[in-house]
């Protein structure tokens, strides 16, 4: 299909679609863009226009707890991301490829963390180590809540995440391209070093970078696993929302906003270094 | 779920059948890190909690773990419990429905567009949904605020100012705002897949435009419509941070009860009840999902290769990420 699509509908239904999406695309962005808007205000009164400044910026920067709490996100996040990029894509291998016992199990439980709501896999988790750190206490150690059981509940979500990503990749991978490299005596090894890994290193890129966002967002979850001290940034910000609106708020959201733009088109930019036109709508 | 290929060196049946087992081996190999990490930080917590949901809670506030009882799932039926479930499921259909009504002529139109446009309007979709989640609700909480831009312009135009915060009103316009993106998705998946020749031959056969449409491109995609719909409805009826933020105290829903339980009230086994309440709720869903999709499979989706569970949600995820 190229060009425009011909549905058979009249002029007028044909113009009122048009303005509808563009009506849902102001709904969709003009509030983003009002919260930057107003983050370089002057004025610390939310709703009057102060004069452009970048105060609120330099406000956030020295606050030293918004900037342990970024350095927590970037820690998390990278943790995380790496751990559950090599666990996920090693299932999906494994899922896509291979027949073992309790594979069917494992093919079930896997897209279990993606289905169930936020706020259940929070207090999972928190009800979790409370009896781990009440188990392992009793041998000595003093365990509490902090980054640590943050970056281990964020991989326990992201390697479902990750997995699903590079399973889709696997699907429409040409096995005879492996085939050939055994047929050329390439042992095992060598044909998942040069020829599997390779082609399916999109995928796993893609399910990083999607991990790195889920962990980066992810606020519920954090909010009932971190300690004093470990605090992320969206917990930070959760919880400042939840005692009133203030410009330093607009600010740190302004930041979180481009750095998840950033990596949307980064990731954008990856996929079209990759994949044509067409592979694309093959996906979608 | 594919079946596992083998490859097949044509030995003997021995040598096959050693082959076999290595591959088995192998395989078992390379899932169970990952394996043992699900069993371990998702298996265990939920079945923790299972266990939790008949616990007693002690005066104190602790949990007990002596003394099994379904104490919490008869609160359940309790009114104010009942009310709770009664008004996020409401909300949440209202969501999901409004995400419908919005979100099939947007995909709709982004669908019928040429295909260099569609792909800059996809990324004009797809930035909302990959930007941070708190961020947006932030940004309606901020927008609506009761000395807020929105208040302010409407009160500039003579309307005076207007107090929709901590109201369900709120709560749902940001729930729109949060999870249009995820009809909208599997909205444009469907579309783009249809095949429009369809439409055209019952318009050569003389059905008017909206017969059309009622008779042919909605049936036909169906499937992205359900998908859509559980893609809304699970997250909205687990709604924490947009109630939290949005709603105030007036609009408790499951999420936030189920945060109270375990922080301030300390009523953990109640907490637990619910939880596993919402859980096998959102299986549900996602089963029904599961066994329209397959229903709807094979005149409308001829490219897609069926492949295991939740696949709406997969296969959504799988779109937005590749």
């Amino acid at each position: 299909m190229s060009g425009v699509v011909e549905v058979g509908l009249g002029r007028r239904t044909r113009r009122g679609l048009a303005v509808w999406a563009w009506v849902v695309f102001a709904f969709l962005y003009v509030p983003i863009a009002v919260l930057v808007f107003f983050s370089f205000n002057a004025s610390a009164r939310v709703n009057i226009w102060g004069g452009f400044s970048l105060g609120w910026y330099g406000e956030a920067l020295r606050n030293d707890v918004i900037t342990s709490a970024i350095r927590v996100s970037l820690i998390v996040a990278l943790i995380s991301t790496v751990v559950s990029m090599v666990l996920g894509t090693a299932v999906a291998l494994a899922l896509d490829r291979y027949r073992f016992r309790g594979r069917r199990a494992l093919d079930g439980t896997v897209y279990l963390p993606i289905v169930i709501p936020d706020i259940t896999m929070a207090v999972m988790l928190l009800v979790f180590f409370a009896e781990a750190f009440k188990l392992i206490d009793s041998f000595g150690p003093r365990l509490t809540l902090g980054i640590s059981t943050v970056a281990l509940s964020h991989i326990a979500f992201n390697i479902s995440f990750v997995c699903v990503v590079v399973r889709a990749r696997l699907d429409q991978f040409d096995r005879t391209l492996e085939e050939a490299a055994r047929d050329l005596y390439a042992t095992g090894w060598q044909t998942f070093r040069r020829i599997t890994l390779p082609l399916i290193m999109p995928g796993v890129a893609a399910g990083g970078l999607l991990a790195l966002t889920l962990s980066l967002d992810d606020v519920v979850i954090s909010a009932f696993v971190t300690g004093p001290g470990s605090t992320t940034l969206p917990v930070y910000v959760f919880s400042s929302i939840r005692r009133g609106v203030t410009p330093e708020l607009n600010a740190i959201s302004t930041l979180m906003l481009t750095a998840s733009i950033a990596l949307v088109l980064g990731s954008l930019a990856l996929q079209r270094r990759r994949a044509s036109a067409s592979q694309q709508t093959q996906i979608l | 779920m594919g079946p596992a290929r083998r490859s097949s060196p044509t030995a003997g049946a021995a040598g096959e059948e050693a082959a076999a087992l290595a591959r088995r081996r192998q395989g078992m190999l390379l899932a169970s890190p990952g394996a043992l990490y699900l069993l371990i930080f998702f298996v265990a917590p939920l079945g923790l909690i299972s266990v939790y949901s008949f616990a007693t809670r002690t005066s104190t506030g602790r949990t007990s773990l002596s003394g099994w009882n379904v104490e919490s799932y008869r609160a359940l039926g309790d009114d104010i419990i009942v009310g709770i479930i009664g008004r996020s499921a409401w909300l949440a259909t209202l969501t999901t429905v409004l995400c419908v009504v919005v979100g099939y002529p947007f995909a709709y139109y982004i669908a019928t567009r040429p295909r260099h446009v569609r792909a800059v309007l996809l990324v004009m979709v797809m930035i909302p949904f990959w930007t941070n989640a708190l961020v947006r609700v932030f940004a309606i909480r901020f927008l609506l605020g009761s000395n807020g831009p929105a208040s302010a312009l409407s009160e500039s135009l003579g309307f005076g100012t207007f107090r929709i915060l901590f109201t369900p009103t709120a709560v749902t316009i940001g729930m729109v705002y949060s999870f249009l993106t995820f009809m909208v998705l599997p909205l444009y998946v469907a579309l783009e897949r249809m095949d429009w020749s369809l439409t055209e031959a019952a318009r050569d056969l003389y059905a008017s435009g909206a017969k059309a449409f009622w008779k042919v491109t909605l049936p036909l995609t169906r499937s992205g419509i359900v998908a859509g719909c559980v893609l809304v409805f699970v997250p909205s009826f687990g709604s924490y941070v947009v109630p939290d933020i949005l709603g105030g105290a007036k609009t408790l829903l499951v999420g936030s009860y189920i945060a109270r339980q375990f922080r301030d009230a300390r009523n953990w086994p109640l907490g637990a009840a619910l939880s596993v309440l919402l859980i096998v709720a959102m299986l549900v869903a996602v089963a029904l999902n599961q066994r329209s999709g397959s229903g709807a499979e094979d005149g409308s989706r001829p490219r897609n290769r069926r492949r295991g569970p939740d696949q709406g949600e997969a296969e959504t995820v799988t779109a937005v990420a590749s």
